[in-house]
């Protein structure tokens, strides 16, 4: 394997609240080769969002981030704003959740597009506009010549989500976060999306972080998958080791969540019980205990730790793997 | 857009008779009317006869109602808002005199409103809750609770007790010397200008807040653009939208500032025609100012809405 694009090492997040600070974020590794694509999979409120915010130094300005992000030999967290802002584009990019709020609505797609040419890459106008011509056409939006003189609420949301992600690529980014793309879209065009996404990361050897809470998004569509729970990994494996051999117990339920075609009518959906423990008052042991069917005394008193004691090549925190 | 402009033009008609109506009423009730001023001052005895001869000349012998359909009348077929009672010259002509000093005065004094407060309401919340957003805060609301007529008439007492120094008394017009007229008009613009650009950096420091919270200035930081971008291409605009609402809503407020200002600073506006025509009970100046001045401030409100078109490309005129 190549040296990592992307490497995070021991990533804290904290964020203030009335309650106290909560942890966000606790403990994270993660690296990514050039040209590869990590999953990152987990419910609402598991910390991927705040993750992806660390590693682009977007986080909410009360944050408090601890730990380490090298990409490509500079560490961010350190990094002066300045440089930061030269990264932003044409190395590290993003396509946010919701299309329909992450497009400035009183400016031009154009003027969008065009901006971050300009700010990069120092294009004059005309060039830029024929560069934002190419990368709609390129993300398959019709028409892109009249597109560009359009604002974003006179486009549907999956177009939207589709000049989104050509802002993002407009730079040629080495590293796409792409933050749940498709959850604000219609299931239709999720799968759309989410083959652009593929088709343009593998045309330009980009790497790309696709976080999402569905598995079945990332089954067929990344080299790893890495599954967070209340602020940590709690297992990571290449993806088709993932799902041929899971090991720890909510990975399991998070798949077992997932509707199946071939189940007879009226079958319950199995949800997991409980709720994802209040951050601001960590546990001792395991965090996913109190809503584990295996769990015992030895997961209230204990964490396990994120490792690959079978070395088998997947990692997993957990007493009782699977 | 253009049938927008003429329904909004043609909504203006019941607005103003209804307005004009309750200006031609009241003013006929305050105690104290014409007859009586004119009587005293004049050396003539207020006897029976002389009192109903004046009426009849003045035409105010007639029905209230009658009054009002005959001055309607004249506006709508004549184009004249009738004559003053004292003087006995046109009111429109007055009107038309004092009217580019008064417009003069809010004109300055909302440019003064913008030019403080958009900067400062900006800067404000880029700084949130530092030192700087503190003091800004704090003067803003000293600009607000500071009554504009109290800061008006320090300034011209005490440099004169001072310095020997006081504001010019002697109205200069804008065509005999435009710098001097200028700086004469800066002091009562600044003082008008003052609660109005208050309210203006505190809405604009709140919309900013709201606005940089917006997933979109989250993206316009992720595309690497520079924060100075970011905040005026992306942020701005979008918080500008209410301060512009604001400013139609501040216009009646501009309108009655320019009343007292024009009183202390001397300044020969409608403002001032209007205190002495009230204190002079001559009714044709009274409504004819009122109706000049509702239709200002319509006119200014469409002006308004119509400008939304230019910052939201949500709004459309239909």
């Amino acid at each position: 394997m190549s040296a990592p694009l992307l490497s995070v090492e021991g990533i804290t997040v904290d964020l203030p609240t009335p309650r106290g600070p909560l942890r966000a974020v606790d403990g994270v590794d993660l690296t990514l080769a050039p040209g590869s694509t990590l999953g990152i999979v987990g419910e609402s409120g598991c910390g991927k969002t705040m993750l992806s915010r660390a590693v682009l130094q977007l986080l909410p300005k009360r944050a408090k981030l601890g730990g380490r992000i090298l990409f490509a030999g500079r560490d961010l967290v350190t990094l002066p704003a300045e440089e930061l802002r030269r990264l932003r584009g044409p190395e590290l990019a993003v396509v946010f959740q919701d299309p329909m709020t992450s497009l400035n609505p009183v400016l031009t797609i154009g003027t969008q597009i065009v901006e971050t040419l300009q700010a990069h890459l120092g294009m004059d106008t005309a060039a830029a506009t024929r560069r934002g011509v190419e990368l709609l056409a390129a993300v398959g939006i019709p028409a892109p010549e009249q597109r560009l003189r359009q604002y974003p609420h006179q486009l549907s949301g999956g177009m939207r989500q589709r000049v989104a992600i050509a802002i993002a690529l407009s730079c040629e980014p080495k590293l796409l976060i792409a933050d749940e793309p498709t959850t604000a879209l219609d299931v239709t065009v999720q799968a759309q999306i989410l083959d652009l996404l593929a088709r343009e990361q593998q045309r330009r050897h980009m790497a790309l972080i696709l976080i999402t809470h569905d598995l079945g998004v990332v089954a067929g569509r990344t080299d790893e998958v890495a599954v967070m729970y209340a602020g940590r990994v709690v297992e990571r494996a290449p993806t088709p080791r993932l799902f041929t051999r899971m090991r720890m117990p909510y990975t399991e339920a998070l798949l077992a969540a997932i509707p199946k075609l071939d189940s007879p009518p009226h079958t319950p959906l199995p949800a997991i019980a409980g709720r994802p423990p209040d951050q601001t008052r960590p546990l001792k042991g395991c965090s996913f205990e109190p809503r584990c069917r295996y769990a015992d005394e030895r997961c209230r008193a204990a964490k396990p730790p994120l490792a690959d004691p079978e070395r088998l090549g997947g990692l997993f925190a957990c007493w009782h793997p699977l | 857009m253009q049938a927008y402009i003429i329904r909004r033009l043609l909504a203006l008609i019941p607005t103003l008779i209804f307005a004009s109506l309750i200006v031609f009423i009241t003013v006929r009730l305050i105690p104290g009317d014409i007859i009586d001023l004119m009587l005293s001052s004049n050396d003539i005895g207020a006897d029976k006869k002389s009192r109903v001869q004046l009426e009849a000349a003045l035409g105010l012998d007639k029905p209230m109602v009658s009054q009002y359909f005959r001055w309607l009348g004249a506006i709508l077929f004549e184009g004249s808002l009738g004559k003053s009672l004292w003087q006995n010259t046109p009111v429109m002509e007055e009107i038309l005199h004092r009217l580019p000093i008064t417009f003069e005065l809010g004109l300055m004094a909302l440019f003064v409103a913008l030019i403080v407060g958009i900067p400062i309401g900006v800067y404000s919340a880029v700084r949130q809750d530092t030192v700087g957003d503190y003091v800004t805060r704090s003067f803003a609301i000293l600009a607000l609770a500071l009554p504009g007529f109290w800061v008006g008439t320090l300034v011209m007492v005490f440099p004169s007790i001072w310095w020997g120094w006081s504001p010019e008394v002697k109205y200069i017009a804008f065509t005999q010397d435009p710098l001097r007229n200028l700086a004469q008009m800066a002091i009562p613009a600044l003082i008008l200008g003052k609660a109005f650009s208050a309210v203006v950096m505190r809405l604009t420091r709140t919309m900013m807040l709201e606005v940089m919270r917006q997933d979109y200035i989250r993206t316009a930081l992720a595309k690497g653009l520079a924060t100075r971008t970011t905040i005026i291409r992306h942020a701005l605009r979008n918080a500008l939208i209410p301060v512009v609402t604001l400013v139609g809503l501040q216009a009646p407020v501009l309108v009655g500032g320019t009343v007292i200002l024009e009183q202390i600073f001397v300044i020969p506006g409608m403002g001032l025609l209007l205190l002495e025509a009230v204190s002079q009970r001559d009714y044709p100046i009274i409504t004819g100012v009122f109706l000049v001045v509702g239709v200002a401030v319509v006119l200014i409100n469409l002006l308004v809405d119509l400008s939304y078109g230019l910052l939201d490309p949500k709004v459309r005129y239909r």
